[in-house]
């Protein structure tokens, strides 16, 4: 284990080296025609707070790893944290009793030879360095703040530290280290009549601003109080990058071209096939996963082992790529593209304000809730408005409005594109846990579809 | 007990500590193919302290004497940084402690003990079962079995050792329209996961049931697409499970009234609790609901909590109104003001549940289960007293917003009723609801011989957010004059 600096010290997680030699004690017990071990570790540190104090926080440690054992194309997989010489044995011999006995899979690929990675960009000493003390001082800029404001500031400070390695009996071997963190609050009025939210995310802890997000929340709640009713229906939008992403990311993960070529998606073409070359958003829209982007880095490497590179997947409007895993690139004739964990959508310069200023009547919303699928023909999701939804009037806002659930596609809102601001990486996880690392701009949508009210604040 | 030594003597007033070893196998398939066959285990300590009325939680997968003491003194370091911002400091109800306790879920077979060869076949069987329906063109199927074995030791003198077992076998058909303008999909999910041993999956009828899965997926392709409008509801326990998980089970957590979830989950309708408990009309008199961990097979069942608390049986909604939350031992004093008034001893419901060693514990729901109506009325009875309406069988699409007032649900399979009988198939079919006026639409129930247990797996609350397994036993319902969308719109 790498060495602790103080008892507290959260950052545990497997080097190269020691997760090199874990790798290569689990191989060396293997009989399989072929094996291949992940090896996921790493900490986890969090504090939560509720009602302006710390409520719970907790740090864990955690090394597991993942034997794949391959005879011919028959293949099963253990995972254990036990990881003596026993816990080790039995996990590679479970793992080849259950190989044996599982059926042949037609579509086994095998294992892969040794590859070539770029260096891994999502790593920052700042998140891995935060003890819980940092964390009660990071919470602290936001509970004093809400406690000289007479409201109740309540919120989630997560950080991990880890590492991740897949290595095989061919020789392959890939090693990459990452940390991530997310600061999010939700500052309600004590008559709980308003409530606003701010968060923020990135792979450094040094980018993220705790009094400024508490700032931002305040502001929010103050404004959000005693919100009206508007009828529901098709409005102009403006969003905040949160909000986006919390949509944006949805088209993301429907970029699958096996489910478009079995006729199952969005992407499915009429007649048969895909929609790769067709255009299917605004030709503003540009969307791509880069591991090595610094904003918005990612693994460059895929559970398998298979490095993940630079992938456009929608350009000016036209899709471009959809996500190919090994035995469905070889049976289109292409090669595979791995999905990247990462977004970032282009922008555009027009500011908040001025997306605002140019709207006679819409809606601005600070992020969306609950959003599940309804409609995967369509990518059609439902969800609500939460913590910060407001009218504007004649290029103002006006007033809080009360909440608003919406059924809507993140195709059609892309469609409907009208000006863009600048991306920004944001905290898009419903959770409050660091999630997908994505960058999207503000954006201004016209026919955002609204189908009922909501009394929540 | 090393663990709960090191914290006392490092200044905890109290102190808990977990070992749990988790062994979890998946199995999936779709169509002739075995895609992944997985077996896990995972296995920890956690350590829960209390300093000066602050929490602190630390975790590690060592069980080694150095590791534990660590583990405990981090545990209380971490609670010391978290008292520099305490308002309100944690005192904990009372508690009968238990010093030497077992508990065994009710698995008459062992899924572990099962050959995987056994398991393969079954899946693919179904798989082929399925395929063999016309337009069928695709179906995934999976099994997961869990077997976990936790010791909970308290500084209050408990001592208790229980293995949990949950199962669920499940099937998703995809039907394709031959010029790929459409497709529909059916879940197998009115077959519900349970604590229970492989037998759930034999009692499944995976092979038999396959082929009116894969055609009712069929039929939806060439089903009438809904009308907007109002309709009266006939709801399956299939499907009605998830509407009172959301709309009843959650608003009805202590933690969530009390603010506690607003970053998150949220908070709810159903606050403040002097405003609410003994008033709130939640739904018509014949409305009960009840809060347990004990009925068989379900999966909250368990015999302790996570802080060695005995779950009761409470009624959450007593012949229509609001009567009581759901607590752990911190928050049961909380409701001081209304035990008292009841001339009863504040105490946990049971409600403490981490969904591993590395997490902590928290308020999660027990089983949530609106209990049979008085007559026994069948789902057909139902149906028959409708003279026009949608009937919905099995859970599909759900969000509900962060009070738990609005919210919208779709299902697998939508039939019309016309005249007191089921007239034909719909599809694009979601219902949007605002709690109380929908619980208070609620105008027949079934009786004891039409109740079932629905459930879910991953009950997402907490920062992190941790998964609970729980059950929500429910008798067939109809609701009057409800908001019914079509959710179908063209690419």
């Amino acid at each position: 284990m790498s060495t602790l600096v103080s008892l507290l010290a959260p950052a545990r997680y497997l080097s190269r080296a020691e997760a090199e030699a874990l790798a290569r004690r689990a191989l060396s017990m293997a009989t399989a025609e072929a094996t291949r071990v992940s090896i996921q570790s790493g900490t986890r540190g969090n504090t939560r707070f509720a009602v302006n104090q710390i409520s719970t926080a907790g740090d864990d440690f955690n090394t597991t790893i993942t034997v794949r054992s391959l005879y011919g194309r028959r293949s099963a997989s253990v995972t254990t944290n036990k990881l003596d010489d026993d816990g080790l044995r039995y996990a590679v011999e479970t793992s080849e009793r259950l190989a044996k006995l599982a059926p042949e899979d037609p579509e086994e690929m095998g294992e892969l030879p040794p590859q070539q990675y770029a260096e891994s960009q999502g790593w920052s000493d700042a998140t891995a360095a935060l003890e819980p003390d940092g964390r009660a001082r990071a919470v602290r800029a936001i509970t004093e703040a809400t406690r000289a404001a007479d409201l109740h500031g309540t919120g989630y400070l997560e950080t991990t530290a880890g590492s991740f390695a897949v290595a095989n009996s061919k020789g392959l071997f890939a090693y990459a280290r990452g940390t991530g963190t997310a600061l999010t609050t939700t500052v309600r009025t004590p008559d709980g009549s308003g409530s606003g939210w701010a968060g923020e995310s990135h792979h450094d802890f040094s980018r993220l601003n705790p009094a400024s997000i508490g700032e931002r929340a305040i502001q929010k709640a103050r404004l959000s109080a005693n919100a009206v009713a508007i009828e529901p229906g098709r409005y102009t939008v403006v969003l905040e990058p949160t909000a986006v992403a919390n949509l944006v990311q949805l088209l993301g993960f429907a970029l699958n071209a096996r489910n478009a070529d079995e006729g199952r998606s969005f992407f499915s073409k009429p007649g048969g096939g895909n929609k790769i070359g067709m255009k299917i958003v605004d030709e503003r829209v540009t969307i791509v996963s880069d591991p090595l982007d610094p904003e918005v880095p990612a693994n460059t490497f895929t559970g398998e082992g298979l490095p993940t590179s630079r992938t456009i997947w929608i350009e000016n409007g036209v899709v471009k790529n959809l996500s190919y895993d090994r035995f469905w690139a070889q049976k289109s004739g292409r090669p595979p593209v791995p999905f990247v964990g990462s977004l970032r959508m282009n922008g555009g310069s027009a500011s908040m304000e001025e997306m605002i200023a140019s709207t006679p009547r819409g809606i601005l919303v600070t992020r969306f809730w609950y959003i599940r699928p309804v409609d995967p023909r369509t990518i059609l999701y439902t969800g609500l408005t939460r913590d910060g939804t407001f009218l504007i009037e004649n290029g103002r806002i006006t007033k809080a409005i009360k909440n608003l659930r919406f059924n809507e596609s993140p195709v059609f809102m892309l469609n409907n594109l009208e000006a863009m601001g600048a991306p920004v990486r944001v905290s898009a996880s419903e959770s409050g846990s660091p999630g997908l690392a994505i960058s999207v701009p503000p954006i201004k949508v016209r026919d955002f579809t609204f189908t009922s009210l909501s009394d929540a604040v | 007990m090393l663990a709960l030594d090191a914290a006392k003597s490092a200044g905890a007033s109290y102190a808990d500590v977990r070992i749990s070893r988790n062994r979890n196998q998946a199995i999936s398939t779709r169509e002739r193919r075995v895609q992944n066959l997985v077996d896990n285990e995972t296995f920890g300590f956690g350590v829960r302290v209390l300093v000066e009325g602050a929490w602190g939680f630390a975790a590690s997968r060592e069980l080694t004497r150095d590791e534990v003491s660590r583990i405990a003194r981090q545990a209380v370091a971490q609670a010391r940084a978290n008292r520099t911002t305490l308002v309100r400091p944690v005192t904990l109800a009372p508690v009968t402690p238990t010093p030497d306790g077992t508990w065994r879920g009710p698995a008459r077979i062992d899924p572990f003990d099962v050959p995987i060869e056994e398991k393969v076949e079954l899946l693919l069987a179904a798989n082929a079962a399925a395929l063999g329906v016309a337009g069928a063109r695709f179906v995934n199927s999976q099994m997961f079995f869990l077997r976990e074995e936790k010791t909970l030791a308290t500084t209050d003198g408990t001592y208790v050792v229980q293995t949990i077992y949950r199962a669920q076998p499940s099937l998703n058909i995809t039907a394709v329209a031959s010029d790929n303008s459409d497709f529909q999909t059916r879940q197998s999910n009115d077959v519900q996961p349970m604590g229970k041993g492989y037998e759930h999956v034999l009692d499944a009828k995976l092979v038999e049931n396959a082929p009116k899965w894969a055609d009712e997926a069929v039929r939806k392709l060439s089903a009438k697409p809904v009308e907007v409008g109002r309709y009266d509801l006939v709801l399956h326990p299939s499907h009605l499970w998830l509407t009172i998980h959301e709309s009843i089970a959650h608003p009805t957590e202590l933690d969530r009234a009390m603010g506690y979830e607003a970053n998150y989950a949220g908070t709810s309708f159903v606050a403040p609790p002097d405003k609410m408990l003994g008033t709130l009309k939640y739904g018509p008199e014949f409305m009960n609901i009840q809060g347990d961990r004990s009925q068989p097979g379900s999966l909250s069942a368990c015999g302790w909590d996570d802080e060695g608390v005995r779950p009761d049986e409470f009624l959450i909604i007593k012949n229509g109104i609001f009567n009581d939350y759901q607590t752990t031992r911190e928050q049961a004093l909380w409701l001081d003001w209304w035990y008292s008034r009841q001339g009863r001893e504040p105490r946990s419901h049971g409600c403490s549940y981490a969904q591993s060693w590395a997490d902590v514990q928290f308020q999660r729901m027990p089983n949530v289960s609106l209990l049979p109506g008085e007559q026994n009325l069948s789902w057909d009875d139902l149906i028959a007293a409708t003279d026009r309406g949608i009937a919905i069988v099995g859970d599909g699409s759900f969000s509900i917003d962060q009070q738990r007032y609005n919210a919208q649900f779709g299902g697998q399979v939508f039939y019309e009723i016309r005249g007191g009988k089921i007239v034909g198939m719909l599809k694009d079919v979601a219902y949007q609801l605002r709690t109380p006026e929908f619980w208070n639409s609620m105008d027949m129930i079934g009786g004891r011989d039409s109740y079932m247990l629905g459930g879910a797996f991953n009950d997402g609350k907490g920062q992190p957010s941790q998964s609970n397994a729980v059950s929500h036993g429910c008798v067939p319902a109809r609701f009057r004059n409800v908001n019914v969308i079509n959710t179908g719109r063209r690419a």
